[in-house]
């Protein structure tokens, strides 16, 4: 029997559309019918760090980039969020402006608006590009679906998970991902990022 | 021949739908009691056996007559309606139409080229859920006398011996075999199964990276590794769960549901 490892064609669509820059009110400007193939397509009410809630396709209406984290983890979360501060780095402030960052966390029983809002503060997160939110509890597998994270709840509360930045496009089409962490970013997941918000 | 056959898969339709309205619902589920056994995956995090909370399973997997009710009672579930973000373009590609079953899909073949998205949505449509990877491993143990059937070479070579069958012959019927211990058919020898946390299984696809887990793709403690390498059904299972992404569907990939004790 074959084990076919099956991967989707990513249409790279860019649709270059700059709003304000603000996370916690999301730019929403519909623009016709979702794409078949936008990960918005999943109905998804999320909780962000304001306590505010909402269905993720607010987030439609700039190109972001997603991953999905907890707060309590000690080692590699804090280095994923680094890696999205690394790729804000390498952009221009137009370009910064015109691109979100999004962490979706992977334990909506503990990451409450407080604990997100902890995050934002301790990691020094710029709450005006970045959103973090967090799914029902029976939610979680699904973006993990769409945005083809891994991850299983551990004995003690941490999760194991892949480490993955997923570049969407305005309309919640994937565009690019990379599995490198840390604060050397991965030039061709940047290169992306810069084609999709524009020069 | 041709009206026939029609004549069949209408009253397969409706026996199907029967069987999802009424008392014969439930008799597609077959009670599992709890308990504890030892998973041929090593979990780093995991010291004592691995338990089990009772459940209901559903006797065979879902079948395309089954499915077929499904997708026409939720019609955002059709080939051509689904968005391509819950199933790549294979899915349901056997029928013969979005809502016909057609020569390649009989009403009793188990279901396949069926994505997560579309499997979970099934069973949530029916009150149920997918089976977790370990009440998965757990019923699997077992074969048609013994509950925990793994330790004998016999039962591991007819598991061997149906991987070993060419993947292109048709699919037989779901439940034509002896029902295991639990009263289960089907667990083995038909189709692979897509479980509610298959995307837990971080291991590599290659074991023979075993023992040597990429800490570089999967962050933090806890990757898997195999206990019992010479477990081939779990192994296999574990290599081609863990390949998947939830949108994709393949030709020996089906599912069947669970539910919690109450």
């Amino acid at each position: 029997m074959t084990l076919p490892l099956l991967r989707h064609a990513v249409l790279a669509t860019l649709c270059v559309i700059a709003f304000g820059a603000s996370a916690a009110t999301p730019a929403t400007k519909p623009t016709g019918p979702l794409p078949t193939d936008s990960v918005y397509r999943l109905a998804l009410p999320l909780t962000d760090s304001n306590g505010d809630k909402y269905d993720w396709n607010r987030l439609r209406g700039k190109p972001r980039v997603v991953a999905m984290f907890y707060t309590s983890c000690q080692y590699m979360c804090p280095l994923m969020i680094e890696s999205g501060k690394a790729v804000e780095r390498q952009l221009t402030p137009a370009q910064r402006a015109r691109m979100g960052v999004v962490l979706v966390s992977l334990d909506p029983v503990r990451d409450t608006p407080a604990a997100l809002r902890k995050t934002i503060e301790q990691r020094k997160v710029d709450a005006t590009r970045w959103t973090l939110a967090a799914p029902a509890p029976a939610d979680v597998r699904k973006v993990a679906g769409v945005l083809g994270v891994r991850y299983r709840a551990l004995e003690g509360g941490d999760f194991n998970h892949t480490s993955a930045l997923v570049l969407l496009d305005a309309d919640g089409r994937i565009l690019a991902r990379t599995e490198q962490v840390g604060t050397t970013p991965d030039p061709a997941f940047v290169e992306r990022v810069r084609e999709s918000v524009g020069r | 021949m041709r009206a026939a056959y029609a004549g069949f898969l209408a009253c397969a339709c409706v026996v199907a739908t029967a069987a999802a309205a009424g008392n014969a619902a439930t008799a597609r589920y077959v009670g599992v009691p709890g308990g504890t056994f030892e998973s041929a995956l090593r979990y780093e995090d995991r010291e004592r056996a691995t338990r089990v909370a009772p459940f209901a399973m559903m006797r065979t997997p879902v079948t395309n007559a089954q499915f077929l009710v499904f997708v026409r009672t939720h019609p955002e579930w059709r080939r051509d309606r689904v968005p391509r973000v819950f199933a790549e373009s294979r899915y349901l590609a056997h029928w013969q139409g979005p809502t016909t079953l057609g020569a390649n899909a009989m009403p009793d073949q188990p279901v396949t080229w069926v994505s997560w998205f579309a499997a979970d949505a099934y069973c949530a449509s029916i009150d149920a859920r997918l089976p977790t990877w370990n009440e998965w491993e757990y019923v699997a143990a077992a074969d048609e006398r013994r509950r925990d059937a793994r330790k004998d070479p016999a039962w591991r070579e007819r598991i061997l011996a149906w991987y070993s069958r060419p993947s292109n012959t048709a699919l037989p019927r779901a439940g034509l075999q002896v029902p295991n211990a639990y009263g289960l058919q089907d667990v083995h020898g038909l189709v692979w199964e897509w479980t509610e946390d298959f995307a837990s299984l971080l291991v590599s696809a290659d074991n023979r990276e075993q023992g040597d887990p990429d800490e570089k793709k999967f962050c933090g403690a806890g990757a898997l590794s195999m206990n019992d390498r010479d477990n081939y059904a779990v192994l296999m299972r574990v290599a081609m769960l863990s390949s998947l992404e939830a949108g994709d569907a393949t030709a020996n990939l089906g599912f069947r549901c669970a539910r919690s004790a109450p």
